[in-house]
């Protein structure tokens, strides 16, 4: 299972880039994308759109199933990555490298309630 | 716990994502699931079907007997080795599976049936024998295991790969089989493309897969066979059909024979159902992928997706309906996909066969 160290997770498989403007920069774990399989359509949130933390803001669909993807913090959708749109298969071949929104949270971020790697792998062999 | 196939221990040796499927412990995929596909359209794709249930039906009569049975015509095979599909059907004239029954010789019949289905079958064709045909046999084949090399390349791969059967089998007319040695080939399947279905010894199936796959037949999972057989407009059992609905209502009436004047079970009950509803074609033209017991709301009244999936041929999203027969081909209806009404259009299944889309873009 791959999970780079400078990330943070959610026990609901998205990964959390913080970025130097203050934004977060949100995906899906490989490991979401490997239970998934095959990815054939992506559905993003609008930029503007506020969001609260754990409502399902984007969906990621497989030939399988389809998933929510939740917005780990309160704020607003400030981009959405929309040229991945056309090429699903992205975030299967590099899940870290395809990211699907960036939200700049509402106020400061509760980093205790984002996973590191380590804590993540913990909540995947539970699953 | 889940049954195994006698290929089960090659399937977790090559890394096969696994899935519960009627009772068998079943490769799902072996990676991608739409590479796989896509090997079956355009090459060679092979899946482990051994957990169909091969039933040999023999004795004196067993032409008699199916005649009755069945709700094809078994007068319609003619030459030894031919196959027939059809629906084995209860009085009520509800679908109790789907089958292919092969002719070898009048007094034996070969049936393969679905997994899940496959007891229930056997039981309910044992009761009818012992009401009308006493002297006929079943022998279930749990001996056998059965492997679908599918794709317009998988016919040179198995003569390849399994070179005796290549000189009984080169003239073999599509929906025919013949005996080789120990295997049992047919050019069936359940794809939309040409190929072998190889029933073979349980004990040496696992080198057939072997030698198959050193010939360049990709192994496939249950995954690919899902999108493969609904692009090519074929139902499943326990989702397009069952025992809720008839053939009719499930776009299977070509394969039930009426005319003639035979009897067979369900016949008066199908003579006597109302025809309201009908199994079509639906194409999503925009994102999102149509599912299972999804609503559609049509011109005429509300129907249901029995079967759906992204078609990776047609690389939109496709299924089957179950809507009022009023719904032609070329209507719009409205599918609820999770909280929104898609527009989608009504079309006549196969999607895709002979690694062509059918369907206009």
């Amino acid at each position: 299972m791959k999970l780079p160290a400078d990330l943070r997770y959610t026990a609901s498989h998205e990964w959390i880039r913080s970025e130097a403007d203050g934004t977060l920069t949100i995906g899906i774990t490989d490991h979401a994308q490997s239970s998934l399989g095959d990815l054939v359509f992506l559905e993003l949130p609008r930029p503007g759109r506020k969001v609260a933390a754990g409502e399902a803001v984007a969906v990621v669909e497989s030939v399988k199933a389809a998933s929510d993807v939740y917005a780990p913090v309160t704020g607003e959708v400030v981009d959405a990555n929309d040229a991945i749109v056309a090429t699903p298969e992205a975030v299967n071949q590099d899940a870290y490298a395809s990211w699907l929104f960036r939200i700049r949270p509402a106020g400061a971020v509760d980093a205790g309630k984002l996973l590191d790697a380590a804590a993540y792998e913990a909540t995947v062999g539970q699953d | 716990m889940p049954r195994h196939t006698p290929l089960h221990e090659l399937h977790r040796e090559r890394g096969a994502r696994m899935v519960d499927f009627g009772g068998w412990d079943m490769p799902l995929s072996y990676g991608s699931q739409v590479e796989e596909h896509h090997a079956v359209r355009r090459d060679a794709g092979m899946f482990d079907v051994s957990h169909m249930r091969v039933l040999d039906a023999t004795g004196a009569d067993v032409r008699g007997f199916l005649r009755h049975a069945l709700a094809n015509n078994v007068d319609k095979l003619k030459e030894p080795g031919k196959a027939l599909y059809s629906c084995l059907l209860d009085d009520a004239g509800h679908v109790l599976d789907d089958l292919i029954v092969y002719f070898l010789d009048e007094g034996f019949f070969r049936i393969v049936v679905n997994a899940a289905t496959a007891d229930k079958d056997v039981a309910w064709l044992r009761g009818l024998a012992a009401r009308s045909a006493p002297g006929i046999a079943f022998r279930e084949r749990g001996d056998l295991a059965m492997i679908a090399v599918q794709g317009p390349n998988a016919r040179a791969k198995v003569w390849q790969a399994l070179p005796d059967t290549q000189a009984p089998t080169a003239s073999l007319k599509p929906f025919t089989a013949a005996a080789v040695g120990e295997r049992f080939v047919a050019r069936t399947g359940y794809t939309g493309e040409d190929g072998f279905e190889i029933v073979t010894p349980a004990a040496s199936a696992a080198d057939d897969w072997r030698a198959l796959e050193a010939a360049g037949v990709r192994p496939c999972g249950l995954g690919a066979r899902d999108t493969l057989r609904l692009e090519a407009g074929m139902n499943l059992y326990g989702q397009d059909m069952d025992e809720s609905v008839g053939p009719f209502e499930s776009a299977l009436a070509w394969t039930v024979d009426m005319a003639s004047p035979r009897d067979f079970v369900g016949k008066a009950a199908l003579a006597a159902a109302p025809r309201d509803r009908a199994l079509v074609g639906l194409v999503l033209d925009g994102g999102g992928v149509l599912r299972a017991h999804q609503k559609v709301h049509t011109a005429h009244g509300e129907g249901e997706v029995t079967s759906g999936t992204f078609a990776p041929t047609l690389g939109r999203s496709i299924a089957f309906a179950r809507v009022p027969a009023a719904v032609a081909v070329g209507d719009t209806v409205a599918v609820e996909v999770r909280d929104k009404r898609l527009p989608a259009r009504v079309v006549k299944p196969p999607f895709a066969r002979n690694g062509k889309a059918l369907v206009a873009a």
